[in-house]
């Protein structure tokens, strides 16, 4: 029954992709879509479901973007609209960073529940975004112990 | 082979620079494959060895497999996957006050990050020939341990049993 629960996972491109490869085992035999902002990861995960015996999982990308760039900002908001519209997953996860947070925020405006994975390349203060994103998490994690707190974020382990 | 990466995202001239300045000193027998990311002009051009720009992901693997000590910015993407792939890296963090990257979150990250059997950490540039050093003497016939390449199933259920109990809606 749970082949129809759709899990939309997001991640830029770098170090917050290679966690999000690491938790891969999370949607095992579950409905994926992956977005991220380099195309050429789509082999990456088109040939790990192959050796999985998963069919192919959806794949989109948007711009890459940095905080300074605001027009290239605008547009990844963007991309993230039009690609949530058509997809309407019912968990949107994500392991930063500003992709992921844009993702969670229009996610829930379309109903769907949201799970914040802070980076692990944070150990000493959560990321922007992870500060930014709490109240709009269902399950807003950091992954170092000591930065978990009784209002959050929880600590349920780490990538690493 | 040696493998010097600085990531997805933004240049990171102090560290091309400490490894030309170790190349000066030592000439070491190693080829050296460096990915640097978009060279603006004003960027720091190596006099010791050639650069490239971006790595696709399968020729990344590749050369990740290929090499026999990483050289790499503090970044989780490039420290996570060393281990992965039993590799010794030497990480230099980024520094925020240098405007390499927004914050000092490498630098302090590095300072939590358990000590693993493989992994070198120069503080600065001042600090790494030394460990460039140390590293190539303790890699000789002393290959690291391998991580898994997927988190701890406790972490990894954890999410799942949410991503489940999502199902009755």
């Amino acid at each position: 029954m749970n082949s129809e629960l759709h899990v939309m996972a997001v991640a830029s491109a770098g170090g917050h992709w290679v966690q999000l490869m690491r938790l891969r085992p999370a949607w095992k035999g579950l409905r994926v879509t992956y977005v991220t902002t380099d195309p050429n990861f789509y082999q990456v995960v088109d040939q790990y479901a192959e050796s999985q015996g998963e069919p192919p999982p959806g794949f989109h990308t948007v711009v890459e973007a940095n905080r300074w760039q605001k027009w290239r900002l605008i547009k990844q908001f963007l991309g993230i609209v039009f690609i949530m519209a058509r997809k309407r997953p019912d968990v949107v996860l994500s392991t930063g960073a500003a992709p992921g947070y844009f993702a969670l925020r229009i996610g829930r405006l379309f109903g769907a529940r949201t799970i914040w994975i802070d980076s692990i390349a944070n150990a000493e203060e959560l990321s922007m975004s992870g500060q930014r994103i709490g109240k709009h998490a269902d399950l807003w994690l950091t992954q170092w112990e000591h930065l978990a707190k009784p209002e959050g974020p929880e600590y349920l382990g780490s990538v690493l | 082979m040696i493998f010097l990466t600085i990531g997805t995202h933004e240049p990171f001239d102090r560290l091309a620079k400490a490894v030309d300045v170790w190349i000066d000193q030592t000439s070491p027998k190693h080829e050296i494959f460096a990915q640097i990311v978009s060279p603006t002009s004003d960027a720091y051009r190596p006099r010791n060895f050639e650069t490239v720009a971006h790595v696709p992901p399968a020729e990344y693997e590749k050369r990740i497999i290929q090499a026999d000590l990483i050289v790499s910015h503090a970044g989780m993407g490039s420290i996570l996957t060393a281990f992965t792939h039993g590799k010794p890296i030497v990480i230099m963090p980024r520094r925020g006050h240098l405007h390499e990257t927004r914050n000092d979150h490498q630098y302090t990250t590095v300072k939590h990050l358990k000590k693993r059997a493989g992994l070198f950490v120069a503080n600065d540039e001042t600090e790494f020939s030394g460990v460039m050093n140390k590293a190539l003497e303790t890699i000789v016939g002393d290959t690291p341990p391998h991580l898994s390449p997927v988190a701890d199933i406790g972490f990894t259920d954890a999410i799942r049993n949410f991503l489940l109990s999502s199902n009755n809606n």
